[in-house]
């Protein structure tokens, strides 16, 4: 049977990311199609009218949304290859606890570090690498968040490599200085894992866009 | 054996989080001791199982403390595997479930606390019509989900039933506190009627509080929240 895949998508989203780290971890073949989220179109309007975000998955037609979702559905409908998610319950929990603190936490903190100047960006500063360094404390010594295999925890987080050469800019640090188990471990994901390099955008690109944004903001 | 391990849940008798596990469990029909927490001064136990949130509930299933409530259903329904499954056996069906139930936690549920927190008459329609907006969005999903059946789950109560429904008690003291009806016939009859639905479900009226002893617990709490920030 035909499987019909088409992933609405922005270049430089994280969240997108997962899904394509996703998708090619799974050899699936898909359409991607870059959105404008400025001016969105009547296709991302239409398959998630709740959010009207990317990233959006549909399949044969029916539209999935919000990437960790997504993300546990390729791995349920795609069964045998690469698997995601650890199959003991327990562990299972674990990879969701941690996957969702990502999006949450991370993202959020990584935010402020860019967003944030002068005494409330110093205090972000710190709240950012008390929780990179929480995350470090769960890597452990171990290869990847899954133990000795690439999966959920570790889709979740690698995206937001692609966003710290941004944060460190405008932060003004080092993340590898700070947190030198948390590089290894991203560059180990970029060595060893295809799926991962291919979905990444290069760090300065990210960076030029999000100085776009911030200029454009200020004309106004 | 992972069935027969005791089970504990963390918990605070107002949450609608904790109720998630509760019913789950129930649904189940595993026997768990409830502990009840003081959410002034959170216990050792608490603090230990859940250091990263320091949050209810939290799942005690022998010695592994599972975080998060959703989390918490899921994991009921993979380790108690024998039917009633919480979950859909469709994928699909399943991202469609964990959709809804994320939307209610992160779009729906703020602003459902936003109502108390208004200021002023025009604010605080203006986040009504937003939690209406978004039951007429889920009362959409129903009509989708429930294909006819009693709950969203079909003709068991499932995810999105116990994601949703553990809010009917707080839905019901804000509809009473404000004069208003947020879930109501005009807009909303199918939600209305699975609301009855679910609240008298085994698995659920006897950790649904009543609205009046949730209606007590809301004064006091809003006093508190008053003490602390007091109108400038």
């Amino acid at each position: 049977m035909a499987e019909e895949i088409i992933l609405l998508d922005f270049w430089a989203s994280m969240f997108g990311m997962r899904v394509r780290i996703a998708l090619a971890e799974k050899g699936i073949k898909y359409e991607y199609k870059e959105q404008d989220l400025v001016n969105k179109g009547s296709l991302l309007l239409q398959m998630n009218p709740v959010h009207k975000k990317i990233p959006v998955l549909i399949h044969n037609g029916k539209p999935i949304c919000e990437s960790l979702v997504i993300v546990e559905y390729l791995d349920e409908v795609w069964k045998g290859e690469a698997p995601l998610l650890p199959s003991d319950p327990c562990q299972r929990a674990h990879a969701r606890f941690w996957a969702d603190f990502m999006g949450k936490e991370v993202y959020d903190v990584g935010k402020k570090v860019y967003m944030s100047k002068g005494e409330e960006q110093e205090a972000t500063k710190k709240e950012f690498f008390d929780t990179l360094k929480l995350l470090e404390g769960e890597l452990g010594d171990e290869l990847y968040f899954g133990g000795d295999t690439f999966g959920f925890v570790d889709i979740s987080l690698i995206t937001f490599y692609s966003w710290f050469y941004t944060y460190e800019t405008y932060g003004k640090f080092s993340i590898e200085a700070e947190c030198p188990k948390l590089i290894a471990w991203a560059k180990r994901c970029l060595l060893n894992k295809n799926s991962v390099s291919k979905s990444l955008p290069d760090g300065k690109q990210v960076y030029e866009l999000v100085s776009e944004l911030a200029r454009k903001l200020e004309r106004k | 054996m992972a069935e027969s391990s005791e089970v504990k849940v963390l918990g605070a008798w107002p949450s609608p989080f904790v109720m998630r596990a509760r019913i789950a469990l129930n649904i189940k029909q595993v026997n768990y001791a409830f502990l009840e927490e003081n959410l002034g001064e959170k216990s050792e136990l608490l603090l230990k199982s859940n250091p990263v949130h320091k949050k209810v509930p939290v799942l005690i299933h022998g010695d592994k403390p599972i975080c998060e409530s959703l989390i918490i259903v899921q994991y009921i329904d993979d380790v108690w595997s024998s039917a009633p499954s919480i979950l859909p056996s469709d994928p699909y069906d399943r991202a469609i479930a964990r959709f809804w139930a994320a939307y209610l936690d992160e779009k729906w549920y703020p602003s459902m606390k936003g109502i108390a927190t208004a200021q002023g008459e025009e604010a605080k329609k203006a986040v009504v019509d937003q939690v209406v907006e978004g039951f007429v969005m889920l009362e959409e999903a129903f009509v989708k989900c429930s294909k006819g059946k009693p709950f969203f789950g079909g003709d068991q109560i499932g995810y999105l039933d116990i994601a949703f429904g553990c809010f009917l008690g707080w839905i019901r003291v804000t509809e009473k506190f404000n004069g208003i009806k947020l879930i109501d016939q005009a807009k909303t009859p199918q939600l209305l009627k699975w609301a009855d639905r679910f609240c008298q479900h085994p698995a659920v009226n006897g950790v649904m509080p009543e609205t009046e002893k949730l209606a007590e617990f809301a004064k006091i709490l809003m006093a508190k929240m008053r003490a602390a920030n007091p109108p400038n």
